[in-house]
C-alpha cells in the first residue's frame, strides 16, 4: 500500500508555513500526498499597499495561489470544499466529519495532518480540527492514520509538552519557500521575516507536529 | 483600487439612490488580533448580500472618509475608508487600508448579489 498523506486545513496558506516541507519530502519520495483546502480564504485582510486586491478579487487571486502552491511541493490532488471563510464553525460538524471520511475511506492515508483542536487559534482552524477528530474518532482503531496536529497557540507547549514530531526540512527549503512565496498576497511580510530574521529562519526549517490522543 | 476622490464617490452614490441593491459591510481586525497583542480584542463582524434601498447617502470627512447611508427604518455607516473602485462588474466597493495595506473596513454596493 502507498505510503499516503492526508492534509486537511480551512484557508489557503495553512498549510505553507508548518507542513509544506512535509509534504514537499512526501512527494519527492514519489508518494501521494492529498490535500483538502475548506475555503478561499475570502476574508483575508492583506490586500497590499497600494492595494493590488479588493474583497471581491481577492478569492480569485488566492485560488490562483493556492494552485501554485500545490505546484511548488508537488501535491497533485487538490480537494477543495467550498466552504466561506470564517463561516466553518456554523456548518454542521458531523456533516463535514462525513466528508473528510468519504475521502479518508478512498485513499486510506497513512498519516492526517490537520490543527490541534483548543491550540490552533483561528476559529476556522478549531472548527476543521474538531471536525477531523471526529472522524478519523468514528473509526475502527486499527483503520485509523496516524493523527499529526499543527498547534501554535502560546500556550501549546505548557500545555501538550515538546511537540512529538519534529521534522528537520532542510533537504526541501527550497520548496517550501516556493511554497510560501506562491501564498504571497498573503505572505509577503513572512518572506520579509525569513529573509532578515534567523530565529524566523530556524522556525521555517523544523516543522513540529503533536499527535492527537484519540 | 485607488484612493478616494469624495467628489466622484458622491456621484456614484447618487446614482445608487432608491435602488434595490445588495449590501457588503464588514469591519475587521484580524482573526489573530488578540493572539498578536492580549490587550486588543478580536473584533469582526460582515454582513454579505444584505438587500437596501438606500434613501440617500452621503461621503464626509477629510480622508480617511466616512459613508452613510439612509435606509427606510435605518442608517448604513462605515468610518475608516480610504479607497475606492467600480469594478469589471460596476459594483461600488469602498474600503478602509491600514498602513500595512490590511483591509480594516468595506461598504460595498451592488445591484447583483455578491459571491458567496
Amino acid at each position: 500500500m502507498d505510503d499516503h498523506l492526508l492534509v486537511i486545513f480551512p484557508h489557503p496558506d495553512d498549510e505553507a508555513f508548518g507542513v509544506s516541507g512535509t509534504i514537499a519530502q512526501h512527494t519527492k519520495k514519489g508518494l501521494p500526498v492529498t490535500y483538502i483546502c475548506l475555503t478561499l480564504g475570502q476574508m483575508g485582510r492583506n490586500m497590499g499597499n497600494p492595494p493590488f486586491a479588493t474583497r471581491e478579487s481577492l478569492p480569485l487571486i488566492r485560488q490562483k495561489e493556492l494552485k501554485d502552491a500545490c505546484d511548488a511541493v508537488g501535491i497533485q490532488d487538490l480537494r477543495q470544499f467550498g466552504l466561506r471563510d470564517k463561516t466553518v464553525e456554523f456548518e454542521d460538524e458531523k456533516f463535514l466529519a462525513d466528508q473528510f471520511l468519504a475521502v479518508i475511506d478512498e485513499v486510506k492515508p497513512t498519516r492526517l495532518i490537520t490543527f490541534y483542536p483548543g491550540y490552533s487559534v483561528h476559529p476556522d482552524h478549531e472548527a476543521t480540527a474538531r471536525a477531523v477528530v471526529r472522524a478519523v474518532g468514528s473509526m475502527p482503531e486499527m483503520d485509523r492514520p496516524e493523527l499529526l496536529c499543527v498547534a501554535f497557540a502560546k500556550n501549546s507547549e505548557e500545555d501538550l509538552g515538546a511537540p512529538h514530531v519534529v521534522t528537520d526540512i532542510s533537504d526541501v527549503f527550497e520548496e517550501k519557500m516556493n511554497c510560501i512565496k506562491a501564498h504571497r498576497s498573503q505572505t509577503q511580510w513572512l518572506v520579509d521575516s525569513v529573509d532578515k530574521d534567523p530565529a524566523m529562519l530556524a522556525w521555517v526549517k523544523n516543522e513540529r507536529f503533536w499527535r492527537y490522543p484519540l | 483600487m485607488q484612493l478616494i476622490q469624495t467628489n466622484e464617490v458622491q456621484k456614484t452614490l447618487d446614482q445608487l439612490i432608491g435602488k434595490e441593491l445588495y449590501l457588503h459591510l464588514e469591519t475587521t481586525n484580524g482573526a489573530y488580533a488578540n493572539h498578536n497583542n492580549e490587550s486588543v480584542l478580536t473584533v469582526n463582524a460582515y454582513i454579505r448580500n444584505g438587500k437596501v434601498t438606500p434613501l440617500s447617502g452621503k461621503i464626509m470627512g477629510n480622508g480617511p472618509y466616512r459613508v452613510g447611508l439612509k435606509i427606510e427604518l435605518g442608517w448604513i455607516y462605515a468610518e475608516g475608508l480610504t479607497h475606492w473602485e467600480i469594478d469589471s462588474e460596476g459594483r461600488l466597493l469602498m474600503a478602509g487600508h491600514d498602513a500595512e495595506g490590511r483591509l480594516a473596513v468595506a461598504l460595498q454596493l451592488s445591484s447583483s448579489p455578491f459571491d458567496v
